[in-house]
């Protein structure tokens, strides 16, 4: 099967194509303003013939909120009276990006305690007055946050359909489906889901419109993959743009995983700017565990653990004692600022070059003296190591692999680091990461009157249907993750599972 | 001397109280954001010196119970703070002058300024822990043999108790822990009043003050781009024990406490040299290559080598750069009354407590 992945990112949009698990080709071009453009550029070096799917990476909507442009105003619904009125929605958010998008707030009696117990029963009549008032201000996209909402999602469920009832065409953000405990930070997360869903709209429509520019037709399906290294359907993608965030991060270290025949290790990707490290589980990113700010806003988000260092192949290199190296970046203009290229920045590539670690063919030569080239690439070392080290999870030794156009930077021998992989297409991880990216199902609810093993397997099985409702191929579906916790004061044998299941995309050509 | 905080003194606090919370007592990040928003609402917070109180004035003391999960879905609203202070002067019959802290260490260090505004009553600079413990009775009240009843708590449902006596402080704990986790483990709670005359004689004068310049030395240091961990260390008048790495932590979670040891390898001068750093909430004993170099009652705190900021026992985990630094806790927790409450031994170590600082002054 034929897939083109392609990453949207600040610099460059990358493409891959891959015909099963092989990278045909593989094509940068820079990242245009109105972002089609670049895309149709991308799509433009890579063959059409016989592809089935093309899976889309961007950065997109993580500008918008950073950007706070093209964002709708939201409607807040926090069910959790009689506590929390002391903290309303959009606490502690950035005052700009709050008043860009604040619209009603209203909070309600309801929410559920940590073992699943009702705290107070959802006050319908308020929710409904609340859907009025939603109205009234003109808005069409709502959260609905409720307290311990992961534990039992019942409430928020409910709102959402009077919700629906009394307020039309109304987008809902359910906080449940967008984070795990910690009711700010997940009811943060929804809002800035929710204030995405018109830019959603018309972005995704005009994705749809560049594959037919590029003349694909129907039978050509797109894809966006999400944070957790997997794909949603555009139909998804609509209702959780939020999704997309650092899934750039996130293909490229899936891609590194791929190309590097890596599943558990480390993987540094070097750019012009900074390096950044994350860790692989089971081919997988780690997510972070704790809160991760998004634009100044405070979220629980499912994001790859990521540490970022400034030391990428423009880092200038600030001689004298002690000897610095960045953070401050040529960035861009590497190719017309620094010394190999014929400008007048001593950079970390004209060092590498000097030391003999790098063969450029520039119009310029860097003038370095010998020891300080060597003393630059031994301080990029050094600091490349210290941030590996800092990332392994276990004091074993791991692997790491190298991807990015800086990855020359990185060491052949790091203490507590195996193998150094430095595999082909590197480079461009990120698009082969998104045109690899498998296909997730998820469930997450109370099963009742079940015993634990009927409760498991049918939490499987629903999970295994989303799965190829989004595309995937139903004997390729595994299950990854498997949890369950009883909740003692439900009545039937009340028990929590929650289940992701990964497959392959299904070739449908 | 009497003073009204500003906006940086809260920030402050929030910094400090989680720094000499010793690794326990809760990420103050939501009860912060409860006072910044009472503060940007025009709301001011006036903090007094003990020194002040008349011998005669009512104190009531105040601390949120609970499990943190709970606290970070049930966001507690700060009336239900200042209701369990208005039940305890409904039953004692008599208004309060002041209201301060049980806990300065972690979040229950923003509790008093959460009751004093709707209150309309002043904070007293003074805790009854100096830091965070694990548990409500090991308090310098509890170590005085001050009075351990009554005590006031709340639900924000409309559960509202009082506990009218007790035989002991060890059985206030127990039933208040009773109450607190049958309404869903989270419960506001005012303590057993205290006279002007006890608050100075027995609380740990000037702990908000404290917290405070500990925070802004951190602040500082970063403005300045100087070391936190030495400017911390300065404002502490502590030591550095210690700087590394964390290269194991083990957690296991029993009787309601989160138990384990993080391990940490040495770095710089502390190269080659291994620290076991045993927790139940709080960090309690700290072992260098086996060798005991401090431990309970004194503060033991662990904080990001970069940063500055506080690591707590709950997140800490492998690969982060951490400096151990230590200081010595009030000389009534060093008692032998206060070693029978929160000594090694009150903790299940059968070793006596070492004072990281034991070499530097005659105590």
């Amino acid at each position: 099967m034929r897939r083109i992945g392609i990453d949207v990112g600040g610099t460059n949009t990358d493409a891959a194509l891959v015909d099963g698990r092989d990278v045909v080709a593989a094509v940068k071009a820079p990242t245009s303003d109105d972002v089609l453009s670049g895309i149709a550029a991308a799509l433009a070096g890579v063959p059409h013939d016989n592809v089935d799917s093309v899976i889309i990476g961007t950065t997109h909507f993580t500008n918008a909120v950073v950007q706070r442009r093209g964002l709708n105003r939201v409607g807040f619904l926090r069910i959790a009276l009689p506590t929390g009125a002391s903290l309303p929605p959009l606490v502690g958010w950035p005052a700009d990006l709050a008043e860009t998008i604040a619209g009603e707030t209203v909070m309600v009696r309801g929410g559920i305690e940590f073992d699943g117990r009702v705290f107070e029963e959802l006050d319908e009549a308020a929710v409904v007055e609340a859907a009025k008032r939603f109205a009234d201000a003109g808005l069409s996209s709502v959260v609905v946050a409720g307290s311990f909402s992961p534990v039992d999602s019942r409430q928020e469920e409910r709102a959402a359909e009077l919700l629906a009832e009394h307020l039309p065409g109304v987008r809902v953000t359910q906080s449940h489906r967008l984070g795990r405990l910690g009711l700010l930070e997940r009811e943060n997360a929804a809002g800035l889901n929710a204030c995405l869903t018109d830019l959603a709209e018309v972005t995704i429509a005009a994705f749809a419109a560049a594959l037919g520019d590029a003349g694909f037709g129907p039978e050509t399906r797109l894809f966006l993959t999400q944070n957790d290294g997997t794909v949603m359907t555009v139909d998804q993608a609509r209702r959780y743009p939020v999704l997309t965030f650092a899934s750039g991060p996130t293909n490229s270290m899936r891609g590194a995983a791929l190309l590097g025949g890596v599943e558990d290790g480390l993987v540094v990707d070097v750019g012009g700017t900074t390096a950044d490290f994350g860790a692989l589980v089971a081919g997988y990113p780690r997510q972070a565990n704790a809160a991760v700010e998004i634009g100044g806003v405070r979220t629980l988000f499912q994001l790859p653990d990521l540490l970022s260092i400034g030391v990428g192949g423009g880092s200038r290199v600030h001689a004298g004692d002690p000897l610095r190296l960045g953070p401050d970046s040529v960035g861009q203009r590497l190719l017309t600022d620094s010394l190999v290229f014929g400008g007048s920045t001593a950079t970390l590539t004209d060092a590498a070059i000097v030391a003999g670690r790098l063969e450029i063919e520039g119009n310029g030569s860097p003038e370095l003296a010998p020891d300080l080239a060597t003393a630059v690439v031994a301080l990029a070392g050094e600091l490349i190591a210290d941030s590996a080290d800092r990332m392994k999870l276990t004091a074993d030794d791991v692997p790491l692999v190298a991807v990015g156009g800086g990855a020359f930077a990185v060491p052949d021998q790091l203490p507590g680091i195996g193998d150094v992989v430095r595999p082909e297409y590197g480079s461009t991880a990120n698009a082969v990461g998104a045109a690899l990216a498998e296909v997730s199902g998820e469930v997450d609810q109370v099963f009742r009157d079940l015993g634990r093993d009927a409760a498991l397997a049918a939490a499987v099985e629903l999970a295994t249907d989303r799965a190829v409702e989004a595309g995937a191929d139903r004997d390729s579906v595994a299950a990854i993750e498997i949890e369950d916790l009883p909740l003692a004061y439900l009545p039937g044998d009340a028990l929590r599972v929650r289940v992701r299941v990964v497959g392959a995309l299904e070739d449908r050509r | 001397m009497s003073r009204e905080l500003t906006a940086a003194d809260v920030d402050d606090l929030a910094v400090g109280a989680w720094i000499i919370g010793t690794g326990g007592g809760g990420n103050p990040h939501l009860n912060h954001l409860n006072v910044q928003q009472m503060a940007a609402a025009g709301q001011t917070f006036d903090l007094i010196d003990p020194e002040e109180l008349a011998d005669d004035a009512q104190v009531a003391v105040v601390s949120t119970m609970g499990a943190p999960v709970v606290m970070q879905e049930r966001l507690q609203d700060s009336r239900d703070v200042a209701r369990a202070v208005e039940i305890m002067a409904e039953y004692i019959g008599r208004p309060f002058d002041a209201v301060m802290a049980t806990e300065i260490g972690g979040s229950n260090a923003f509790q008093p300024l959460m009751a004093a505004a709707h209150l309309d009553i002043p904070v007293v600079d003074s805790d009854a822990m100096g830091r965070a413990y694990p548990e409500a009775q090991m308090t310098s009240f509890a170590i005085a043999g001050l009075q351990p009843w009554p005590l006031a708590l709340v639900d924000p449902r409309g559960v509202e108790a009082v506990l009218s006596h007790v035989p002991t402080w060890k059985w206030m704990e127990r039933a208040s822990r009773a109450l607190t986790i049958e309404t869903g483990s989270m419960a506001a709670t005012c303590k057993a009043p205290r006279t002007g005359a006890e608050v100075k004689a027995y609380g740990v004068s000037n702990s908000m003050s404290f917290a405070i310049e500990v925070g802004a030395a951190v602040r500082h240091a970063r403005a300045e781009h100087q070391d936190p961990v030495e400017a911390t260390c300065a404002a502490v008048d502590g030591r550095l024990l210690f700087t590394g790495k964390i290269v194991d932590v083990e957690r296991r979670a029993t009787d309601g406490f989160l138990r384990g040891m993080a391990v940490l390898d040495g770095l710089d001068r502390w190269a080659g040299k291994r620290v076991e750093l045993d927790f139940q909430n709080e960090w309690l004993m700290a072992r260098v290559d086996g060798q005991v170099v401090a431990t309970v009652p004194h503060l033991i705190c662990l904080l990001d080598s970069v940063s500055g900021e506080a690591i707590g026992t709950e997140t800490a985990r492998y690969g982060q750069r951490v400096s151990l630094i230590a200081m010595r806790a009030p000389e009534l927790f060093s008692s032998e009354e206060g070693l029978r409450f929160v000594g090694p031994r009150a903790m299940g170590y059968d070793l006596d407590p070492v004072d990281p600082l034991a070499d530097r002054t005659s105590a």
